[in-house]
């Protein structure tokens, strides 16, 4: 299972995208992507991270000026059959003319490899995506969970020298996701090949990513390990994009911020009017005489492990907190919260 | 089961008309093809005598090729043309596609004509070649002539099938491919046309069944061609040989069965492995 082809860095340096019917997909981007490195592309729709994905793998070329490398090979010019590389397809993009053995030989037989040679490549990979007894089934006899790993096998038995997956999981159901998750995790682990994984879900970007870039409107939002984003949010979009974030104004002066729910202790410097944010787990719902905040329940939401609960008078919006106490909580009712000291968060 | 069973006589009055038509039209006429056939001094022995006489045969193996070019010619051009149509938007678009199904209005004369007009003693082609080379190029009146012609009137019945089947075509497929190393060409032979297949066989069925009984373009052409409908006519009208040309007649039905059904057995396959 050791991969033959070293595992190479990717560059992109201003890499732009303008459609020929003027739509601007991306604005200059310029990424450096580690040899061995999962980078995940985070974002909503529209906001670049397939257009960057399409840049790398050779299906968009990139306006002029831009540039593509892999390792010291500048493959800006190089169409994608070229490149070498793995692609994986939301739609799975099976052929269904062909067997899953066939699929998963068609990149060797298009590489004229011996037949010895790709039989054995085949058996290699069916087994490890532990599909050995789907060999000689027709696609259409596969379930969806069946068939992402058919196209991860097809992709990486060509040892291609990056393996860029495009959404793979979006078309799964939520329980087929987070299992296949966990096997990409390991595959990508075991394989060290530099990969690229597009998706808008934050979860398995968490989960997955090295490193993630969010992105927006064409641009990079933040680019950072899972916890520089989850916990550093360098600006508004990634705050509001990745997880729950809870907002409160206020006075900082000295060591307490001021604040419409009441005080809490504060490290930062000096500053009239200040916003800080943080995440819900790291409120803790305490006796009203012990707490730093007070505000009244708007609703809550019993999601079994967890009670999700909204109070109002706190913050300028709804502040969202989650306990797993096993109490209730009637609307209207005052609640007393303190937030963990080093949980408050700053934007630039 | 006792709405079924109260259905089966209004389902068995409601198909009355079918069968009647089914009968007069059909049936009837057909039995009575066979019969009159087998009436003539050869008795049924008629249909081994069209095909043991060398002009009858040739014609029916000039028909059958004649028609299996022209379906594959028209398959590869509309089948190019159908998908370039499909995957590009352009100005003017709209209009070439009603333009290129224009002709399915056309009856065989004209499109005879049409040839006569390119191809024939006066036609554009013999201009430009004796301008250019000095050689008279005519062949309106030859098998080339009459390929033209069904090609002219083949390719509007194939790509429109062709273009709705193209529209199906998941592009991510082509791409993968391409990402596992496939040329451009190996794209087309590995994903465009297999993907096509069940339409190319449809289309191609309809194409080559049309072609075969093709009558009017033969006949307006018809100088020195012996397609099987101008035998049959030549056989039924100048000679008055009416078995000759009702055995003709069968044999043509038959042989466009049998590539029909070959053809349907193929998209069947196809169609079982697509589902």
């Amino acid at each position: 299972m050791n991969q033959s082809t070293q595992s190479i860095d990717i560059r992109l340096i201003e890499c732009a995208k303008t459609f020929s019917d003027g739509t601007r997909a991306l604005e200059p981007l310029t990424l450096q992507i580690e040899a061995g490195e999962t980078v995940v592309l985070l974002g909503p729709s529209g906001c670049g991270k397939t257009t960057t994905l399409r840049i790398i793998a050779g299906l968009e070329s990139p306006d002029p000026g831009g540039q593509v490398l892999f390792g010291q090979d500048d493959v800006t010019n190089q169409p994608i059959e070229r490149r070498n590389v793995g692609m994986v397809f939301q739609s799975y993009a099976l052929f269904p003319n062909m067997s899953v053995e066939q699929n998963i030989a068609y990149g060797l037989t298009v590489r004229k490899m011996a037949n010895d040679e790709k039989a054995r490549r085949v058996a290699e990979m069916l087994d490890m995506m532990q599909i050995t007894e789907l060999a000689g089934r027709r696609i259409d006899q596969l379930s969806g969970g069946q068939r992402q790993r058919v196209a991860l096998a097809r992709a990486i038995a060509v040892r291609p020298r990056v393996l860029l997956l495009d959404e793979p999981l979006t078309a799964l159901d939520a329980l087929l996701r987070e299992r296949l998750r966990v096997e990409i995790d390991q595959l990508l682990r075991e394989l060290g090949i530099t990969a690229v994984y597009v998706t808008h879900d934050q979860n398995e970007a968490m989960a997955l990513g090295d490193r993630i870039v969010v992105m927006d409107k064409g641009m990079v939002a933040q680019t950072g390990t899972p916890q520089d984003i989850y916990y550093k949010p360098s600006n508004a979009f990634v705050a509001d994009f990745i997880g729950t974030i809870n907002r409160l104004r206020g006075t900082a002066n000295k060591g307490m911020l001021q604040t419409a729910g009441g005080k809490l202790p504060w490290s930062g410097p000096d500053a009239g009017d200040i916003e800080v944010l943080f995440r819900p787990e790291d409120a803790t719902i305490v006796a009203l005489d012990a707490a730093e905040l007070r505000g009244h329940v708007v609703a809550s939401y019993f999601l079994g492990d967890r009670t999700k609960v909204l109070l109002d008078g706190i913050g300028e919006q709804t502040v969202v907190v989650e306990t797993a106490d096993r109490r209730q909580f009637a609307k209207g009712a005052e609640i007393g919260l303190i937030i963990k000291p080093d949980a408050l968060m700053t934007l630039e | 089961m006792s709405l079924d069973r109260k259905e089966v006589p209004l389902l068995a009055v409601m198909l009355i008309p079918v069968f009647v038509v089914f009968a007069t039209f059909f049936l009837l006429p057909m039995a009575r093809l066979v019969l009159v056939a087998g009436s003539g001094e050869n008795g049924m022995s008629e249909y081994l005598t069209v095909i043991r006489t060398p002009r009858h045969f040739e014609s029916l193996i000039a028909t059958v090729l004649l028609s299996a070019v022209t379906t594959l010619a028209a398959l590869v051009i509309s089948g190019i043309s159908g998908v370039f149509l499909e995957r590009n938007r352009f100005r003017g678009r709209e209009a070439l596609i009603s333009m290129l199904t224009f002709p399915l209005a056309f009856p065989g004369v004209v499109i005879g004509f049409l040839v006569i007009m390119l191809a024939g003693r006066q036609g554009l082609a013999k201009e430009i070649s004796t301008a250019l080379t000095g050689t008279r190029l005519v062949f309106a009146y030859s098998m080339a002539g009459l390929f033209v012609g069904y090609l002219y009137f083949s390719i509007p019945r194939v790509i429109l099938t062709l273009m709705a089947a193209a529209e199906k075509l998941d592009p991510a497929l082509e791409e993968a491919a391409r990402s596992l190393g496939a040329s451009r060409w190996q794209v087309i032979r590995d994903v465009i046309v297999p993907a096509l297949k069940p339409a190319l066989i449809a289309s191609g069925a309809i194409c080559f069944a049309t072609a075969m009984g093709a009558f009017g373009t033969a006949f307006t052409l018809a100088t020195n061609i012996d397609v099987l409908p101008m035998t049959i006519y030549t056989e039924f009208t100048l000679n008055a040989n009416i078995a000759t040309a009702a055995a003709l007649s069968i044999m043509l039905g038959i042989v466009t069965w049998i590539a029909l059904y070959i053809a349907r057995s193929l998209a069947g396959s196809t169609v079982a492995a697509a589902a």
